[in-house]
């Protein structure tokens, strides 16, 4: 059924989230606040080299340490052949995954992981740690994206040969992989372009810095039994990396998600479950491991940094005749940056007949990348939404106008192969104009930036389940890990087809062994796809009520309306009955056909795509060179607002991360190729004082492919940031900033420069 | 190594434990006592995850050893509310949607309370250089701080508009 113009009771509320309690309480229940009988910590010894052979690990003197119970390192581990996986977000292949958890015969980046133990206290495992002896072969590394695809640079992978172009090389390389996308004739494009703009930008590698550190509680049991307790934004996706990795039927992984504290994508890959489980069977005992602060700096994310130029050419007008971009994009130790969507998702706010972008997936000794909140997008529209702020100044054309002029909209065809539909992103340029913050005169001193971005969003594998219990009140059953709230948006979709309200339904998320396959939280899917799910198991459970009150009162189904979270007789035909609510039906269950539950399990097609655009006035002080965030204006084209404090609660913070990439976030190497800021406090996310309010306004364009009109809303936020501040920089100053972040540092050389 | 004894009241009771000397507070509310509702985001002073109050002072429990504990009066997030009755900042988060993935929430209640035992009128500056200690990764701290200032309002006795 589609809900998209009926009246609604509960979606478009703001009832209190169903974990909320437990959440202000400190009852919630994270992964690093289990315990187990007899439970030991695990502990990882980490690569102090960026790139060397390891020649010799010698564990004896650490093993015999007494309270150590388990020493592992590669060879403890199978050995894994290449094989593209697609298990998490994004591309990923099982040997390196195997690799990126347990080093074999050389590390690759400072922290890279090539041992572990186990002991009875986390002090113990630290003494067994410094016990380890480790003989190195220090090599030549590469922490640079462009120096790395440099002729001569040091290889990381003996065995890489660029894929994506031909003739196949024949000598390895740190380019793991060419994407090409092209539409019409670009050369013939700029030939009739009247004016032509260029730039060169690049973007710092930078954490999703999530609060919670990874963290896990494993268990291996002597008739092979394992059961995992971890944060993590797929229980599903732990469960096969583990068993693939290890070698161990997945019937025999048991997977519960922990609560989690925050993952933005970082959370989609396995770290520490393989080794715990690993440890967990040499020990005999449970294991418990949880990462550092350093160590999710070091060994974990964050996502590519990326050298990047754009070239769009127009007519007079501001009509875009053609647009080309080359990315780079650094990948880590192991392929797999997010080349892909950053290929799709810079040119696809417009609609542009001739388009041509090239983008390289590159290696080097970095710790190897993961999703990061639309993985890719906010880097390749950095540049191409700082290049559009160009060509309006050159064009003379206000920066709205342009974006109006060139923007996608339905039967759009993208450079990349789809044709949008059901977009809003007019809708949402029209918010920008009818926006008080953009028709506010600018403030003296200030400056003024607008940016836009694009998300595809995904659907994909979702199960649910709805139980009326035996009192009438309702479970809801997902299987996918909630990160900001989405058991609040499930319950409240499912309220709605039941007829009660939100609070009536208590939403949870089910292991692995207790509900059918789920991807992961990813991909802004959860609310689209398992609340697809979830309202359709709640459309059934409708009509087997249905067909119970019928049976009761021996009328046809036909016979019986559902409203209001009870059947009714309908019409006076039907007979005169009194209605019957979930309790009444819950209790004559046994003698209606027995339990009453629906599972459904979906594959989501049509998720929505995403469009945003930012408005952000700035103040720049000359003297410090720090750069003020004065106003902020977040808008988004949400489809259906479910839980609309969520959703704002999603723009706001997606957009408070971008702040903290356009403005000071970055990874500082030495020459060593050693990371030197891997803390809070040195790597600076935006506390409360750096933040202004953020407005965030929400358009409302259905998506029809969603019985509520949902669209994902969790990624397009932190893809304007970045440009938007960069444009209002501009404005303020006059200078054009192409390299993030930028820091105090940065605005003052740039000032000093300009004279 | 020989653990030392340490008596101090948790939350309004007589706690007494033994600890390592290099036992952080922290470690020890979560590790010895089972309090696990202070966190660990960073260990290091940088987060605020792990914040609470001893004798009214907001303290980082990651950066205070366990052994500092004797004779002093510690509450963490489980000795916020009264019994089941939510304290009105528990409560405000909640309305507000101040919370996303919860994990910061803890530490930010806790900061909270001191700012408001403090200061009970903070402007939106203050409480934002106040909190400056709590990273919250996922909510960009708008309407933390908008529950921070209504709830200060609310218990000054005040609404605001
Ligand atoms: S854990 Fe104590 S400040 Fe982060
Ligand atoms: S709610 Fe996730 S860190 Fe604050």
């Amino acid at each position: 059924m589609n809900y998209i113009d009926s009246s609604l009771k509960v979606v478009g509320t703001r009832p209190i989230r169903p974990d909320g309690v437990d959440k202000v309480t400190g009852r919630a229940v994270f992964a690093a606040d289990t315990r187990a009988s007899g439970m030991l910590w695990g502990k990882v010894l980490r690569s102090p080299h960026a790139h060397a052979r390891i020649v010799s690990i010698d564990t004896t003197k650490a093993a015999a340490l007494k309270g150590v119970f388990a020493v592992v390192s590669g060879v403890d581990f199978p050995e894994i052949a290449s094989e593209e996986a697609f298990v998490g977000e994004g591309p990923m292949n099982f040997r390196d995954l195997s690799l990126n958890c347990m080093a074999r015969d050389k590390v690759l980046y400072e922290g890279h992981a090539l041992a572990a133990v186990a002991a009875s206290t986390q002090a113990i495992a630290d003494e067994a740690l410094a016990l380890i002896e480790v003989t190195y072969e220090v090599l030549p590394h590469v922490i640079d994206v462009e120096d790395a695809m440099a002729p001569g640079a040091p290889v990381l992978h003996a065995d890489m040969f660029t894929s994506g172009v031909s003739p196949k090389p024949e000598k390895p390389s740190n380019i793991a992989k060419v994407v090409t996308f092209k539409k019409g004739d670009v050369e013939a494009g700029f030939k009739e372009a009247d004016v032509i703009v260029e730039g060169s930008y690049t973007t710092q590698p930078v954490h999703q810095a999530y609060i919670e550190p990874h963290a896990c509680l494993a268990s291996y049991a002597p008739d092979g039994q394992v059961q995992i307790h971890t944060s993590t934004q797929g229980h599903f996706m732990v469960r096969a990396y583990t068993a693939k990795l290890l070698g161990i039927s997945m019937s025999n992984i048991r997977v519960n998600p922990a609560e989690i504290g925050g993952g933005f994508g970082g959370k989609t890959l396995v770290y520490l479950e393989p080794v715990a489980v690993t440890l967990s069977r040499k020990s005999g005992r449970s294991v418990k491991m949880q990462m550092t602060r350093e160590d999710v700096f070091r060994a974990s994310g964050p996502t590519s940094g990326a050298a990047m130029t754009v070239k769009i050419g127009a007519k007079k007008d501001g009509t875009i005749v053609a647009a080309q971009q080359v990315l780079k994009f650094q990948a880590g130790a192991f392929p797999g940056s997010p080349i892909g969507p950053g290929c799709m998702c810079g040119f696809a706010m417009y609609d542009l007949p001739n388009v041509d972008v090239v983008g390289y997936d590159v290696v080097s000794n970095r710790p190897k990348v993961a999703a990061y909140r639309a993985p890719g997008a906010p880097i390749t529209s950095f540049a191409v939404e700082s290049l559009m702020d160009e060509l309006a100044i050159k064009l003379g054309i206000d920066a709205l106008t342009l974006r109006e002029m060139n923007a996608a909209k339905n039967g759009t065809k993208t450079h990349y192969g789809p044709v949008h539909q059901n977009i809003g992103f007019t809708a949402v340029l029209d918010a920008v104009k009818s926006h008080p913050h953009w028709k506010s005169p600018l403030k003296e001193g200030h400056g003024r930036g607008l940016a836009t971005g694009f998300w595809f969003n995904i659907g994909g594998e979702s199960s649910a389940q709805v139980h009326v219990n035996e009192d009438g009140t309702v479970t809801a059953a997902t299987g996918s890990p909630d990160i900001g709230g989405s058991r609040a948006s499930i319950g409240m979709m499912v309220a709605e087809v039941l007829g009660v309200p939100a609070t009536a339904v208590r939403t949870i998320v089910a292991d692995t062994a207790s509900i059918g396959f789920t991807f992961l939280t990813g991909g802004s899917r959860v609310t689209f796809a398992t609340g697809m799910a979830a309202t359709q198991a709640a459309e059934k459970v409708v009509e087997d009520l249905k067909r119970r009150a019928a049976q009761t009162w021996d009328i046809p189904v036909e016979a019986v309306e559902w409203k209001d979270g009870m059947a009714y007789p309908a019409g006076s035909n039907a007979g005169a009955f009194e209605p019957l609510d979930l309790a009444a039906l819950a209790l004559k269950a046994g003698r209606t056909g027995g339990p009453i539950l629906a599972e459904v399990s979906v594959n989501a097609q049509g998720a929505g795509p995403g469009f945003g655009a930012h408005i952000c006035d700035v103040s720049v002080d000359k003297e410090t060179g720090h750069v003020k965030i004065e106003r902020y204006t977040a808008i988004q084209d949400v489809g259906k607002a479910i839980h609309p404090s969520y959703v704002e609660g999603q723009i706001q913070g997606g957009a408070a991360q971008g702040i903290g990439w356009a403005l000071s976030e970055e990874y500082i190497y030495n020459t060593k190729g050693q990371m030197e800021n891997a803390g809070f406090l040195d790597y600076r996310v935006p506390v409360a004082s750096d933040m202004p309010m953020i407005e965030a306004v929400l358009v409302e364009v259905p998506n029809p492919r969603h019985p509520f009109g949902a669209r994902g809303v969790g990624e397009v936020p932190i893809i304007p940031p970045m440009a938007a501040i960069a444009n209002a920089i501009r404005s303020a100053t006059g200078l054009r900033m192409p390299d993030l972040p930028m820091s105090p540092p940065k605005i003052r050389a740039a000032l000093d420069a300009a004279g | 190594m020989a653990k030392t004894y340490v008596s101090a009241t948790i939350n309004g009771e007589s706690a007494e434990f033994l600890c390592e000397t290099q036992q952080t507070l922290l470690d020890v509310l979560r590790d010895v006592i089972g309090l696990t509702g202070s966190k660990e985001g960073c260990g290091s002073g940088d987060c605020g995850a792990c914040s609470v109050i001893v004798d009214d002072r907001l303290v980082c429990s990651c950066l205070m050893l366990g052994v500092e504990a004797e004779g002093k009066s510690i509450t963490t997030i489980e000795g916020i509310a009264n019994g089941d009755t939510l304290h009105p900042i528990q409560q405000k988060f909640l309305e507000y949607a101040a919370l996303q993935c919860g994990f910061c929430t803890p530490g930010l209640i806790v900061a909270t309370k001191a700012l408001l035992d403090e200061n009970p009128n903070p402007t939106e500056t203050e409480a934002r250089y106040w909190l400056a200690g709590n990273l919250c990764r996922c909510t960009g701290y708008d309407k933390v701080i908008r529950a921070v200032m209504d709830v200060a309002a609310d218990m000054r006795g005040e609404t605001v508009a």
